[in-house]
């Protein structure tokens, strides 16, 4: 782990922080609490992971595990919030039960699947189970924000603020889903690790943006999202 | 297999993910009306900016101290704006409807840019004349 690792590690625990405050300013505590709650454990597992590099190292087995392990938890977390932006668009429907319930089928859909493509393979290794998992989420997590956003522009949907936090929901599922896909087929490919802490990083940062610069009442056609020129 | 599977389809809604990112704040842009100085500096004449002054007013920004918090839309919309050149050198040639949409969205990347340099300069007189009144 060299300077850069450091640097951005901390880079990610201050745009976090400021996200918080961020949210906290503009008194989205309550109506964004998912993405509090992302935050603080994104947060905390950042103090962890500090921790246990400096206890026991980089390379060390512990810090395999507790990464791969903090990562699904945090994964379990941004499904929440991706929850709680469905509820947010299909509020007026009233079927936010609904949406919760699928979701939790969905999230041990997927824990059932991963455990099953490792326990078929000849490598039974626990990690390779939270790896498969996490993989699997993230690309759950894909489709479910596409699948969101498909939902938003049928429904023409105009809030700016919530566009703006669903693609930006997006664009981290996209790049990890590709990044640990590539890591399955590449190993040592190293440039993806830079990605993905850079992607940790936009995702509270563009958050922070559209709190403080896109007001709750802000509103803007789909069509002009997918077309802005016209 | 479905390693490859999952890339193919992830890199796909990546790349559609944060076009669409760029776009929605390339059309909140949009709503903001340009001060006559915005204008003139920005080279605007209608309602639209050409591309290629997108590096100009990068530059124009890089100068002009920051309000805060407006860095990172920079970032984007550059990053945004350098894909679209590698997307019209790799296609452009090969469809003349891709290389005129192409400039097109380089034309909103620029008034986002445009925006933001506008945005710094009323910030800086409202500065300036701060920093006026407490010297008389």
């Amino acid at each position: 782990m060299g300077p850069v690792d450091y640097v951005l590690l901390l880079a990610d625990l201050v745009v976090e922080v400021c996200c918080v405050v961020c949210l906290l300013k503009r008194r989205a505590f309550s109506q964004y609490f998912t993405i509090v709650l992302y935050l603080c454990a994104s947060i905390a597992v950042g103090f962890g992971r500090y921790g246990i590099i400096a206890a026991a190292g980089f390379t060390s087995t512990a810090y395999l595990y507790f990464f791969y392990y903090s990562d699904a938890v945090l994964t379990i977390c941004l499904y929440f919030v991706l929850m709680s932006l469905y509820s947010h668009v299909f509020s007026e429907m009233g079927i936010s039960k609904y949406v919760r319930g699928s979701a939790m089928l969905l999230l041990a859909g997927t824990a059932g699947i991963s455990y099953h493509m490792v326990a078929t393979s000849t490598d039974k290794l626990i990690t390779h189970f939270v790896f498969e998992l996490s993989q699997n989420l993230y690309f759950v997590g894909v489709l479910l924000t596409y699948l969101l956003w498909g939902a938003m522009m049928k429904l023409r949907e105009n809030r700016t603020r919530l566009m703006q936090l669903v693609l930006s929901m997006g664009v981290y599922f996209s790049a990890f889903a590709g990044s640990y896909a590539l890591g399955n087929l590449y190993e040592r490919a190293f440039i993806w690790h830079y990605i993905c802490h850079l992607m940790v990083i936009f995702l509270p940062l563009s958050w922070a943006y559209t709190f403080m610069k896109v007001p709750e009442e802000a509103r803007m056609g789909t069509a002009t999202v997918l077309a802005p020129n016209r | 297999m479905i390693a490859i599977f999952i890339f193919v389809i992830s890199a796909l809604t990546l790349l559609q993910f944060f076009a669409s990112y760029c776009h929605s704040m390339i059309a909140e842009s949009r709503a903001y009306v340009l001060s006559e100085q915005g204008r003139e500096i920005a080279g605007v004449t209608g309602r639209s900016i050409r591309g290629d002054q997108f590096r100009r007013l990068v530059q124009l920004i890089a100068l002009c101290p920051e309000p805060g918090g407006d860095r990172s839309q920079v970032r984007v919309v550059s990053t945004y704006y350098g894909m679209l050149g590698l997307v019209r050198t790799l296609f452009g040639w090969m469809e003349p409807a891709l290389a005129r949409w192409i400039e097109s969205e380089r034309g909103g990347c620029a008034y986002v840019a445009a925006v933001m340099l506008d945005r710094r300069i009323a910030y800086n007189r409202v500065l300036m004349a701060r920093q006026m009144s407490t010297q008389l």
